[in-house]
């Protein structure tokens, strides 16, 4: 195939793939956007295929890691429980970053089998592509890693920070910067693999001091670094593809991250410099006095209440996909809607732990996805409601984010859940949320809390509505 | 890479970002999660590199750095739409169910 007619079909491979994102608009539309992106990959790895020169013991090669790799992928992707999603969308990322590691390795390696020059004479702008290319890809890869284990608690998902951290990246970060350098002007592959083990450090550093709850913008922000590191091989290997590709990618996973931090009002670099919720803990403490009273209602309380109301707007967070809460929660609803009550979903940008995590649940639950608004969409019909059922949310319905200037989550977008008549919390205990900032809605006269596990209370709920 | 060359690869790239900046603002946000999903599969496009690494370079640890390299791309291609169509097969059911 002559490169005229390879570029042909990169052209129409990355068209598949912007076809594929834009079926993303909708749910009717978003099944034949995947079929899209499938065809748009199939496209791309023949063309590639075809047009090079291969040998066939390279066929066969390529054959067999195919076959491992699908077979692995599939299996994993098959088995998951959708409450492991984050987890595995950091863990998918963590690859893609190493393998933008391999490439950028062979074509140091090997330039002649992608055209850009001979060992020792690569032409300078491939070495500072390849170096981008490189350093993001394992930036990803171990940012991913960290932010894997955070999400599968086999690290703490405290933020972890140490004195001097700032400074200490800071200054690896500029040390990378020369080995780049260094690496251009001098194509010592030594330089190379000490930039790229440095890269792999500061991904691990850059991550560890970001706390659980921030995971959706992390795993948002490693999203994006994956496309970028796709674009810089682009450029190295002078592939159009990739570059349309990554650049799909980076600036999607830029506009998740900026939408996330808006969620939070906050900056990506304050979120990017970390410790959040950690230390600053204890400014809580001090606000309110933490010995007033609040009201502890029961199931049974709750069921009376919510079978009387004309509408019951629902608050799922973090809490409701650590129980598993969701089934339950659509057969709450189900038997309240049978009773005749408007039931509707409250969703928050940040809620969970990835961006739409929440609305993936209630989808697995089978909650039809027109009862379940965001935000802006919603924030109105709270004075309209009866009850308000929180399940495992705090920070994100908390009014001091209006009111009080010194508390860290000033600012934050927030679900104005205690304008509704009554308002129940489900929580295991009095404990302060992320931010560890109190939440006064938790003594608030029309609030009712319930404390125990999301889930059994709302079975509890289910069988006093029912009996 | 000729100037002319990476011009060209540059305005490439500016006018992805841009199409990408506006395709994924009009992602409903309850399809955030599958929008993840997918980007991630299609970013192992990267896979090309390493076929042509892996069947074509004359180094040996080229070649085992392309299997590798086809093998992880494999995994994320194979596992992200796999992932993907779960997904969005729950958003699609339930449209059914609830006209029943």
């Amino acid at each position: 195939m002559s490169l005229s007619f390879m570029l042909i079909f990169y052209l129409i491979s990355g068209v598949c793939f912007i076809l594929a994102l834009r079926g993303l608009s909708s749910p009717e539309s978003s099944q034949r956007g995947n079929k899209y992106a499938i065809l748009g990959m199939i496209i791309a790895v023949l063309t590639t295929l075809t047009s090079s020169e291969i040998r066939v013991t390279g066929y066969l090669w390529i054959i067999l890691a195919i076959i491992i790799g699908g077979f692995i992928g599939t299996r994993i992707s098959k088995k998951i429980e959708m409450k492991s999603l984050p987890q595995l969308v950091a863990g998918f990322h963590s690859l893609v970053g190493l393998t933008a590691v391999l490439v950028s390795s062979s074509s140091l390696l090997s330039p002649e089998t992608y055209g850009i020059g001979v060992v020792g004479g690569i032409k300078i702008s491939s070495l500072l592509e390849m170096s981008l290319g490189g350093t993001i890809g394992a930036i990803t890869f171990s940012g991913s890693v960290v932010a894997f284990m955070k999400l599968q608690g086999v690290i703490s998902g405290k933020p972890l920070s140490f004195p001097l951290q700032h400074r200490l990246n800071a200054t690896i970060v500029a040390v990378i910067v020369m080995l780049i350098a260094l690496f251009v002007a001098t194509e010592f592959h030594s330089v190379f693999y000490i930039m790229l083990f440095l890269a792999f450090i500061i991904g691990f550093l850059l991550i560890l001091p970001i706390g659980g709850a921030d995971m959706p913008v992390v795993i948002s922000m490693l999203n994006s670094y994956s496309g970028w590191a796709a674009c810089g091989i682009g450029f190295t290997l002078g592939n159009t593809l990739l570059i349309i590709t990554g650049a799909l990618v980076g600036s999607s996973g830029a506009i998740l991250s900026y939408i996330m931090c808006k969620g939070m009002n906050r900056s990506i670099l304050n979120v990017i410099l970390g410790g959040f919720g950690g230390e600053k803990a204890r400014l809580g403490d001090s606000g309110i006095e933490r010995d007033k009273a609040v009201k502890i209602g029961s199931p049974e309380d709750a069921a009376f209440i919510m079978e009387n109301a004309s509408k019951v707007i629902i608050v799922p967070g973090y809490g409701m996909a650590v129980s598993q809460a969701q089934h339950s929660l659509r057969e709450l609803s189900d038997i309240l809607k049978s009773k005749g009550v408007e039931v509707k979903y409250a969703i928050h940008p940040v809620a969970g732990r990835m961006p739409g995590h929440m609305n993936v649940l209630l989808a697995e639950a089978n909650v039809p996805y027109d009862e379940v608004f965001e935000l802006e969409e919603i924030n109105h019909e709270f004075s309209t409601a009866d009850v308000v059922y929180v399940i495992g949310a705090n920070d994100v319905t908390n009014p001091l984010a209006k009111t009080d200037k010194d508390s860290p989550i000033y600012g934050m977008p927030i679900l104005e859940v205690s304008r509704a008549r009554t308002v129940f919390f489900v929580k295991r205990t009095m404990g302060f949320g992320y931010s560890g900032v109190e939440n006064p809605l938790f003594f608030a006269d029309n609030t009712i809390m319930l404390f125990g596990d999301a889930k059994k209370v709302t079975e509890e709920i289910i069988q006093d509505i029912t009996t | 890479m000729t100037g002319v060359e990476f011009s060209l690869f540059l305005t490439i790239f500016v006018l992805s970002c841009f199409i990408g900046y506006y395709v994924v603002w009009r992602v409903t946000p309850a399809l955030h999660s599958p929008l993840m999903a997918v980007t991630n599969a299609i970013s192992s496009v990267i896979i090309v590199g390493s076929l042509l690494s892996l069947g074509s370079s004359d180094s040996l640890i080229a070649q085992v750095l392309g299997f590798f390299g086809v093998l992880f791309a494999s995994i994320n291609i194979f596992g992200g739409f796999v992932i993907t169509r779960r997904m969005l097969l729950m958003f699609k059911k339930k449209k059914e169910e609830g006209r029943s």
